[in-house]
């Protein structure tokens, strides 16, 4: 409760949330759209690319307000982009490499014009260097209105070209054949997604600000097989992370809020991952393991009527070690003819001898006829 | 369909010539395809079958050339054609349903900015049940199987309600039931007077299925109706001297090397 | 020059030969970007171990920082192997969550000592040698000056051992398995080199500038060559010269060492970008312009030959009209048809093109070539 009350009456606390929860719904928002069309590294590459475009964008107005460092920054990151995707479409460089020299050269680069000013004299450019690992608690009411105005803008663009993103994402050509302008929707995506990583860099950082793109989208991708849905959650995800985050870190010291951000997004990440319906990987072992019990249940009935067969007799008792032989899942026959004497399918005849039961013949006999044997 | 198109050939290509880094892909094709028609391409891996379809529907830049459809220039006939992409091309794990993506067929008719209207869900639903598949329509489109994927796309075209369709591989890695459906609607669109360009793999069905032929390896071969251009000297010729083709019938060891599995 | 610059510049120069080594097979399987995957997550590994022998001076760090590099590779492929996610999505969320750990472990518990995020990030090169080895009193130079040279012998003897086997490993991983060389052994001995390399350099350069050391003069090198061995050669020397540029460029400015460095190496690949015999951007525009003529010629040729004697022939075969049919402007269709003419392959009258012998040959050794 306490907490509570501080968030919104504590002015900085209530800053950074804001900020917070604003950088992870649009980073959630445009993230989903990023991993989509697979490039979820391309937020890594232009949130570094875009540290030379902070400090030149400082060098030339020699204004540290928001708004000019983020269109310095959105402009490298465009550049950036579009220098991977010429190389790529002209050289035989390939995209990893192309990513990769692109992010370090242009982050280098960056370094060396930010240690460049700091050893000028009389230069104010203290706080640029926040953009590398982002401070939260550095933001002010400016910095939150800016970041919801672009950040709102951006939204609210996905919702007006929703279904020529939709399909620039899943069938470019296809909307191409229909007479869509797929190049401008592309352009006008990339962009989007350039602002929404530029804004966060404030808060996270520049070497965080990759994982708020893709974390909260492939968390939402597990628990939804529906666009418009993965993409709310997406920016619910974002924005939870965000606020935790951001929170966690300003009531305990020594705790940098990028990193306890991006950490918050890796939990959604991994519990989703885990345990998402249907797509989860503990229910993918559940399903496995039943399936594969199953599949023993049938093959030892097989075996058995197999065995029947040669006696001409359903009722014939068969030793469980010949059972065993046959099934070659050795010592597990035990446990699979118990199972099947609970449903009824199989009866225990002597201490180790085992039958069909009328019901496992007519499941065999129907396991057969599907199988088409 | 106003009279005139019936007497004007549904596609016709003048000297179309598509180049890759001023490699020719496609070399100065001529194609003129009757209204009406279920026409196959047929030729080699890298004979530019999937090229040809996408420069005459202006997906990629071509040299030279020109496209009309139906009596105009392909610009002002978009409306008239239809695309059923190779299902390979796109990502099936897409968080979307499959009336969804049927619903796409009818975006050229909806324009930028506006959303699919209930007539547009209706017509998206109509198409799925003549593909038979109305039953999916709220099935995230991973859980389906190749067949159904097909037929998803086919249905996308489908609702397009267009005069000429045009199809790449959609018999490729299909069941024998779905190849059977696929047919019957190829035949079904024909009966309507549609006309429809289909790239196809498997020699053997081509006299089965179509009745015109385009033989193509960077240059056109031969085009016209099958009994006349199907024929083991032209199919030698496309697909050069490495397969001995005789007839259709001994082609079992040629055609079988070609479908997959 | 001075001493130190001179051991400044030595270490620069062992830094890129070690990073340059590894960095060939990176590129060339396509896994460039895991370098920055194991750069950024060596970071938790650095600081337990730290925690665990209360020195930065340890061999256990590097093992420990090593260590959580494969774990990194590890974590990425299971990820990538339900199928959930892909592996460039894998990438970019393993790498800043296991960094997010390190980061928090510094500020909690190590905040005044000097394992200090920034320097682990961006490096500093420039108080490398005042951290020296001596043995029995007598001074043997910088520590990282002997780190690297173990990393780089190291390094350059799995290539040389393992030479033929990362050979076939990279370019067919399915053929290496049939032929019984264990790819997996080979993917995670280069791993863990890349691992030992990032935590080796991160001192000097920090772990975002490994990654511009390990990727670029590779895909430098690989613009310029089609062979293995040249590759690494050139990689090495490439290296070695965005290193010393890097220098002095920092010295220039009084900037960041490491950041010079990187920046050097991308100036490096732009001008191979743009100069490379061959397959440079000049080499292929070139290539382009002279073929777009003798395409647009041989088009031409062909166009003539297939509307020769027929009926449309009177509306085809004009230079207005090639401007229609081959979207080509008009200054454009022009020069082609003075240039076709001065070829011999063309000639005009009666405001007709009429196609010499010549130019017939051309048209058809033209679509049979096709």
């Amino acid at each position: 409760m306490d907490l509570l009350q501080q968030l919104i009456t504590d002015y900085t606390l209530r800053n950074v949330a804001l900020g917070s929860a604003v950088l992870g719904m649009v980073a959630g928002t445009l993230g989903s759209f990023a991993l989509l069309r697979q490039q979820s590294l391309l937020g890594d590459a232009v949130s570094h690319a875009a540290l030379p475009g902070v400090v030149i964008a400082y060098m030339l107005t020699g204004s540290k307000a928001p708004l000019v460092l983020i269109l310095g920054a959105a402009l490298a990151g465009w550049v950036a982009t579009g220098l991977v995707m010429l190389t790529v479409a002209n050289t035989r460089i390939k995209y990893d490499s192309a990513l990769g020299i692109v992010l370090s050269v242009f982050f280098g680069f960056g370094l060396v014009l930010l240690t460049f000013l700091q050893k000028t004299p009389d230069a104010n450019q203290a706080g640029l260097d926040t953009f590398l690992f982002g401070q939260a608690a550095a933001l002010v009411h400016r910095d939150v209105i800016t970041m919801s105005i672009v950040g709102g803008i951006s939204i609210v663009l996905i919702i007006v070209f929703w279904k020529e993103f939709k399909m620039l994402s899943f069938d470019s050509d296809f909307g191409k054949s229909l007479g869509f302008n797929m190049r401008f929707a592309d352009i006008l995506l990339t962009a989007l997604i350039v602002i929404a990583i530029v804004i966060g860099l404030q808060t996270v950082g520049v070497v965080l600000m990759s994982a708020m793109i893709i974390a909260p989208a492939a968390a939402a991708r597990q628990w939804t097989n529906r666009l418009s849905g993965m993409i709310a959650l997406s920016a619910l995800f974002g924005a939870v992370a965000g606020v935790a985050g951001a929170t966690i870190s300003s009531v305990q010291s020594n705790l940098p809020t990028g990193p306890v951000v991006v950490l918050g997004a890796g939990v959604i990440v991994t519990v989703s991952i885990l345990f998402a319906p249907a797509r989860g990987v503990v229910w993918t072992w559940i399903r496995q393991w039943r399936n594969g019990k199953r599949l023993r249940m049938e093959a030892v009935m097989v075996d058995l009527f197999t065995l029947a067969a040669h006696h001409h007799r359903a009722d014939y008792p068969h030793d469980e070690a010949v059972i065993n032989m046959m099934t070659n899942i050795t010592g597990r026959s035990l446990k699979t003819l118990e199972a099947l004497e609970d449903r009824g399918l199989a009866t225990r005849l002597g201490p180790s001898q085992w039958a069909l039961t009328d019901a496992g013949v007519a499941r065999v006999r129907s396991i057969l006829e599907t199988s088409g044997a | 369909m106003p009279l005139t198109d019936q007497r004007r050939h549904a596609i016709e290509v003048r000297d179309l010539t598509v180049a890759y880094h001023e490699k020719p892909v496609l070399w100065d094709i001529d194609l003129d395809v009757p209204a009406g028609v279920l026409m196959a391409i047929v030729g080699p891996n890298g004979a530019g079958k999937t090229t040809l379809i996408k420069a005459i529907l202006g997906l990629i830049r071509t040299a030279a050339g020109e496209v009309s459809i139906l009596g105009h220039k392909y610009k002002r006939q978009r409306n008239r054609v239809a695309y059923v992409p190779q299902r390979g091309s796109v990502d099936w794990d897409f968080p979307t349903s499959v009336l969804d993506v049927v619903t796409m067929g009818r975006y050229g008719r909806i324009g930028w900015v506006r959303r699919p209207s209930r007539t547009d869900k209706d017509l998206a639903v109509k198409a799925l049940e003549k593909v038979g598949m109305d039953q999916f329509r709220k099935r995230q489109i991973s859980e389906l199987s190749g067949g159904q994927q097909q037929r998803v796309f086919l249905a996308r075209a489908l609702v397009q309600d267009a005069d000429v369709y045009f199809m790449d591989e959609p018999f490729q890695g299909v069941d024998a039931v779905t190849e059977r459906a696929i047919v019957e609607i190829l035949r079904d669109l024909r009966r309507h007077n549609k006309t429809v360009v289909v790239v196809h793999h498997d020699l053997q069905t081509v006299e089965e299925y179509f009745d015109y032929v385009m033989l193509l390896n960077i240059r056109k071969i031969a085009s016209g109706p099958v009994a006349e251009v199907f024929n083991s000297e032209n199919l030698r010729i496309t697909y050069g001297g490495r397969v001995a083709f005789l007839k259709p019938t001994a082609s079992a060891d040629i055609t079988q090397s070609q479908k997959p599995g | 020059m001075t001493s130190v610059q001179f051991e400044i510049q030595l270490i620069a120069i062992l830094v890129a030969v070690a990073c340059a080594i590894p960095g060939v097979f990176l590129v060339l399987r396509k896994m460039a970007m895991m370098s920055d995957a194991i750069s950024h997550s060596i970071l938790p590994g650095l600081v337990i171990a730290f925690f665990l022998t209360g020195t930065l001076n340890s061999p256990l760090l590097i093992v420990g920082a090593t260590a959580t590099g494969l774990l990194t590779v590890l974590l990425v492929e299971s990820i990538s192997k339900t199928r959930l996610l892909k592996e460039d999505a894998a990438i970019g969320l393993a790498f800043p969550v296991f960094f997010s750990i390190g980061v928090i472990l510094i500020a909690r518990f190590a905040g005044d000592i000097h394992l200090d995020v920034d320097s682990v990030l961006l490096g500093e090169l420039a108080f490398a040698p005042f951290n020296r080895v001596s043995l029995f009193g007598r001074d043997l130079g910088p520590a990282a000056m002997w780190t690297m040279i173990v990393v780089v012998v190291i390094n350059a003897a799995f290539v040389a051992v393992f030479y033929k086997e990362l050979k076939i490993a990279s370019f067919d991983s399915g053929l290496a398995a049939a032929l019984g060389f264990v790819p997996a052994g080979i993917h995670y001995g280069l791993m863990t080199l890349v691992s030992a390399t990032a935590v080796a350099a991160f001192d000097a350069v920090g772990s975002i500038l490994v990654v511009a050391l390990i990727v670029g003069p590779p895909a430098t090198a690989y613009l310029l060559t089609n062979r293995l061995s040249v590759m690494i050669g050139l990689s090495i020397l490439l290296g070695m010269l965005s290193a010393i540029l890097g220098y002095w460029f920092a010295h220039w400015l009084d900037a960041s060492i490491a950041g010079a460095m990187a920046t050097m190496v991308g100036v490096v690949f732009v001008i191979v970008l743009f100069l490379a015999p061959g397959r440079g951007v000049a080499a292929v525009w070139r290539r382009r312009y002279r073929q777009k003529w003798t395409f647009a010629e041989k088009m031409l040729a062909i166009h003539l030959h297939h509307h020769e004697g027929m009926v449309d022939e009177a509306r085809e075969n004009r230079t207005a009209h090639l401007q229609e049919h081959f979207s080509w402007d008009a200054r454009f269709a022009g020069s082609v048809v003075e240039r076709a003419k001065d070829d011999g392959f063309v000639t005009e009258g009666g405001g007709l093109l009429n196609l010499t012998e010549a130019g017939r040959a051309l048209a058809r050794e033209a679509i049979v070539q096709a």
